[in-house]
């Protein structure tokens, strides 16, 4: 018998038999009928009589609901922003945008958006504001940048910079002389990968990733969620293969959507994947597998790599992964079957462990293994474009050395460290750091253990917040300005590198609803104030990109027609008749690193066992889901209407003896004794039972969020043992436990 | 004539729930509601699983009980296409349509009217693809004519294994999933 449907406006239908409780459960997630809530008045929404009537005007932009930077057309009709859809032309999206881009409307239109500047009221954190005026505002900051310049100099001043729109608080900041610019895009995200890569290949895998998965035969993903993890043109390639009947090898402690598709699902033992790296190597070498033309030609070091990986045998990482050495020992052979056109993807975020870059090193001398440097179905190499730069005067120097990476803390950083600069800023050495300009960053989410970033903060004297939302670090700042979102800006061009090199353009496609401001004007508006005008000498946009185009030799109505403009095309692979060649200190892939070598680490990856659970705890992974973006749309009018609060995916053995029923409510609380906001379980199949997953973003705590407000729990506010990279500062996100608390 | 209806790879869908978004975009579907949305179907144990994800809507029923139940004639079967439609003008918000339809397709428009997936209609006439169709990053759903032998659709039926949702109702519906 089967249950009455439910109604379509749920969403979502999850159909999972769990056979422990004997009986067909269906659930559908949280969010019911209210959870898209109102709409402002005329919204643009519910007028469905009325479908493609109407003027519509379409205007060329890109998108930024995350940085993938997809090339879109805006529909206006009749004055109001309508939808969205992928520009045809571009290559990072094919006419094809992602849920959160071609949701992008919904955070035009959200309500809880930033809608004037705002000062604080009271003690930092307490949320209690002021509306005040854009000169109030800037008057403030710029009084307090200036005493902080005087006293300590400008180096005192730091900005945490994320997106497109803080090109200009950057470049007036630098004008300014602050030199301590970071972006958790290094040490919260793909930095460890990009080392990784880079010590082994002398390049990084960069953004977009130059995985050749369209053409490949056999998909390697250790730990990618490709589908969960929406990065547009990745996603169309990874059906592309799928279509193509490519054998797909999914490594991941939890059945994800990509693990569904593939012929291997091995379930690993959270932070155990170098094991696996390591043995599948040993096969490799072992059985002769491996390209030996290619190492013979381009390889550094392989006979003392061969000999450190030779106790690495599929029946030894059998006991360290959970994965029966056979399964390891089919999978490497059928990794090297396909080979050079067996891509193992390098991923993404790669700060898992703590050990992550040499995680990524052994990820990337799987790939040098199987020869697929610069082949079709491998890694292919990176063609790009340029454009003319816009004549601005040169920076003044710093003047002193940045705070994040004192005396090479982590020798291999080549980007400034989050990690760092929020260490320095609460001890002050080597210098105190002042102020904090945060631009589309959310400290204190995307740092690891909020009371030390809130320890840091409480060492300034200023800490001002730009963005469009007010996030969690909003709510700790003096003065919150208001940004406009993407669809009501200008920015700079996005100049996109992969397949081949493409130019996007921004422009506004409606007029912000309030108050807000470009954060380009915000830049100038402080230049001015700051006594660096100089280096803003536009007076709007239009200007300033008419000019690159003008130096670049391109019609700028063109490009605004058009959107995107393509750059020449140029051989990608050996098999178009690209040559290869290896940005490394050898010249050659470094199978054995000798710079590792001399600055005390490991020359050839070794593999560390992860901590054991202490007994009743679970270790906490974390990823991404389709329709979000971070901890930033989580508001977003549509988006929330297709998940509104994360879950804690349980799996049926551990809930059953754990007492827990799907759906209901639970706390999480961490190895120190920290306890989440409460959080939905969700008891599934599709997860080992030693370990419980979140999708990260969820639990704001910023009042003025008030539809995601404390809606679900926070996978950083657990993170309270996260270990930091010792090569170049990284910090982890897998190496905590929770259990599980009833809410009382 | 026509004949439309809708073929969709569940090999390739990754359940990202952009066809649900671009149907809200496109449609003007009111807050709370939607016309096409997402089941996710797991059958095994861990770790011996496996997974399909469909993305579901009105199935365009050759034998649609919402049409026959109407009683004033406002879902119908169009002409043109042979695709299930409302006349919203006619509907007395009754909700009869409601109840008879065995996939819960259909909700009740704060307007007062019974409302759903249309193929998007409006886009077919001018030689589009419905919003769902054109949007998906995986371009795992095809539209188009079940009565051309020729088509892409019927190509795909032929040569891979399909199963519709809840044939057991005899509602004949025309959305089919591969697998």
């Amino acid at each position: 018998m089967r249950s009455r449907p439910l109604p379509p406006k749920r969403g979502i239908k999850v159909i999972e038999r769990l056979p422990r409780r004997q009986f067909l459960k269906i659930t559908a997630a949280t969010f019911g009928a209210t959870a898209i809530g109102t709409f402002p008045a005329g919204c643009g929404f519910g007028q469905s009589r009325k479908l493609a009537t109407g003027n519509v005007e379409k205007i060329a932009t890109y998108c930024e609901m995350c940085g993938w930077f997809c090339g879109a057309i805006a529909h206006v009709r009749d004055d109001r922003l309508w939808k969205l859809e992928g520009n045809p032309l571009d290559p990072g999206c094919r006419g094809r945008l992602c849920p959160r881009g071609t949701s992008g409307i919904g955070a035009h239109y959200d309500p809880d958006r930033l809608q004037s500047p705002l000062m604080r009221v009271g003690d930092r954190g307490e949320q209690r504001w002021r509306a005040v005026t854009w000169d109030e505002a800037f008057e403030y900051i710029a009084e307090r940048m200036e005493a902080i310049a005087a006293e300590y100099g400008p180096e005192s001043i730091a900005l945490w910079n994320h997106g497109s729109g803080g090109r200009f608080i950057y470049h007036v900041m630098r004008a300014y002389g602050c030199n301590n610019i970071v972006m958790p895009s290094f040490a919260q995200c793909r930095g460890a990968r990009d080392i990784g890569y880079k010590l082994t290949f002398g390049a990084e895998v960069g953004t977009p990733e130059i995985t050749d998965i369209a053409n490949t035969k056999c998909l390697v993903l250790i730990g990618s969620h490709l589908g969960e993890n929406m990065h547009n043109m990745q996603v169309q390639e990874f059906a592309q293969a799928i279509e193509n009947r490519a054998t797909i090898i999914v490594v991941d402690p939890r059945h994800s959507v990509a693990a569904s598709k593939a012929k291997h699902w091995l379930p690993i033992k959270p932070g155990t994947d170098m094991a696996l790296l390591l043995a599948w190597m040993n096969v490799l070498v072992t059985e002769g597998r491996y390209d030996k033309e290619f190492v013979a030609q381009y390889g550094h070091g392989f006979d003392q790599f061969a000999a450190s990986i030779a106790d690495n045998t599929p029946e030894w990482a059998a006991a360290e992964t959970d994965i029966p050495a056979e399964t390891i020992r089919t999978t490497a052979r059928e990794i090297a079957t396909h080979r050079p056109a067996t891509l193992v993807h390098p991923g993404r975020r790669a700060n898992w462990n703590g050990d992550d870059t040499q995680r990524s090193r052994a990820n990337a001398l799987l790939n040098a293994l199987l020869g697929n440097w610069g082949r079709k179905g491998g890694l292919h190499l990176r063609a790009g474009w340029s454009l003319a730069n816009y004549p601005f005067p040169p920076y003044p120097p710093a003047g002193k050395p940045p705070v994040d990476n004192p005396n090479g803390r982590w020798p291999f950083a080549n980007k400034p460290v989050t990690t760092g600069l929020r260490d320095a800023t609460i001890t002050g050495e080597p210098y105190p750091i002042k102020a904090w300009v945060v631009y589309a960053c959310n400290v204190g989410m995307t740092m690891p253990n909020p009371p030390e970033s809130r320890r840091a903060a409480d060492n300034l004297d200023l800490l001002v917040v730009i963005d469009t939302h007010p996030s969690n670090t909003a709510g700790y700042a003096d003065v919150v300005l208001p940004d406009t979102t993407y669809l009501e800006r200008h920015d700079d061009f996005y100049l996109g590198s992969g397949r081949q090199g493409w130019a996007v353009i921004r422009q506004p496609v409606v007029a912000p609803p309030g108050n807000q401001r470009p954060s380009w004007w915000i830049a100038k508006q402080l230049s001015q104030r700051l006594g660096v005008a100089e280096y803003m000498p536009f007076e709007d946009m239009d200007e300033y990109l008419a000019k690159r185009c003008e130096l670049s030799g391109i019609d700028y109505d063109e490009f605004r027609e058009k959107g995107v403009l393509m750059g020449p095309e140029q051989p990608i692979t050996i098999e178009e008749g690209a040559t290869i060649s290896f940005d490394t200190p050898s010249k050659k892939v470094e199978f054995y690193s000798d710079q590792l070598a001399e600055a005390g680490f490991d020359p050839v990856p070794k593999y560390t066992p992860p901590d054991d659970a202490p007994a009743g705890y679970y270790r906490l992974i974390t990823g991404r889901a389709p329709m979000h973006t971070f901890s930033r749309s989580q508001t977003n009018t549509l988006l929330r209407g297709l998940m509104d609060e994360n879950e804690v995916w349980v799996n049926a053995d551990t809930a059953a003896a754990a007492n827990l029923e799907n759906g209901q409510y639970v706390l999480l609380k961490n190895q120190d004794g920290v306890v989440s906001n409460r959080v939905r379980v969700k008891v599934t199949q599709r997860i080992r039972p030693d370990t419980v997953y979140m999708v990260y973003g969820f639990g704001q705590q910023n009042k003025m969020l008030k539809s995601a407000y404390l809606k679900g729990a926070s996978a950083s506010h657990l993170n309270t043992r996260y270990k930091i990279d010792p090569l170049m500062g990284a910090t982890s996100i897998h190496t905590n436990f929770v259990t599980f608390e009833m809410e009382v | 004539m026509p004949r439309f209806g809708m073929v969709i790879d569940t090999r390739k869908c990754v359940g990202c729930m952009d066809c649900v978004v671009a149907c809200q975009t496109e449609n003007d579907v009111p807050s709370g509601f939607c016309k096409d949305w997402l089941v996710t179907e797991v059958r095994g144990t861990f770790p011996n699983l496996s997974m399909e994800i469909r993305s579901e809507r009105c199935h365009h029923c050759d034998n649609p009980p919402c049409v026959y139940c109407c009683p004033t004639g406002a879902s119908h079967i169009e002409d043109w296409g042979k695709m299930v439609q409302i006349t919203a003008d006619k509907c007395i918000g009754c909700k009869a349509c409601l109840a008879a339809c065995p996939y819960g397709a259909r909700f009740a428009h704060p307007d007062g009217y019974a409302d759903k997936c249309t193929f998007c209609m409006h886009r077919v006439e001018e030689n589009l693809d419905p919003a769902c169709v054109a949007v998906c990053p995986t371009h795992c759903m095809y539209f188009g004519d079940l009565g051309d032998p020729e088509s892409r659709l019927n190509e795909l039926m032929n040569s891979r294994k399909s199963h519709t949702v809840l044939p057991e109702a005899g509602t004949s519906p025309r959305v089919f999933y591969l697998t």
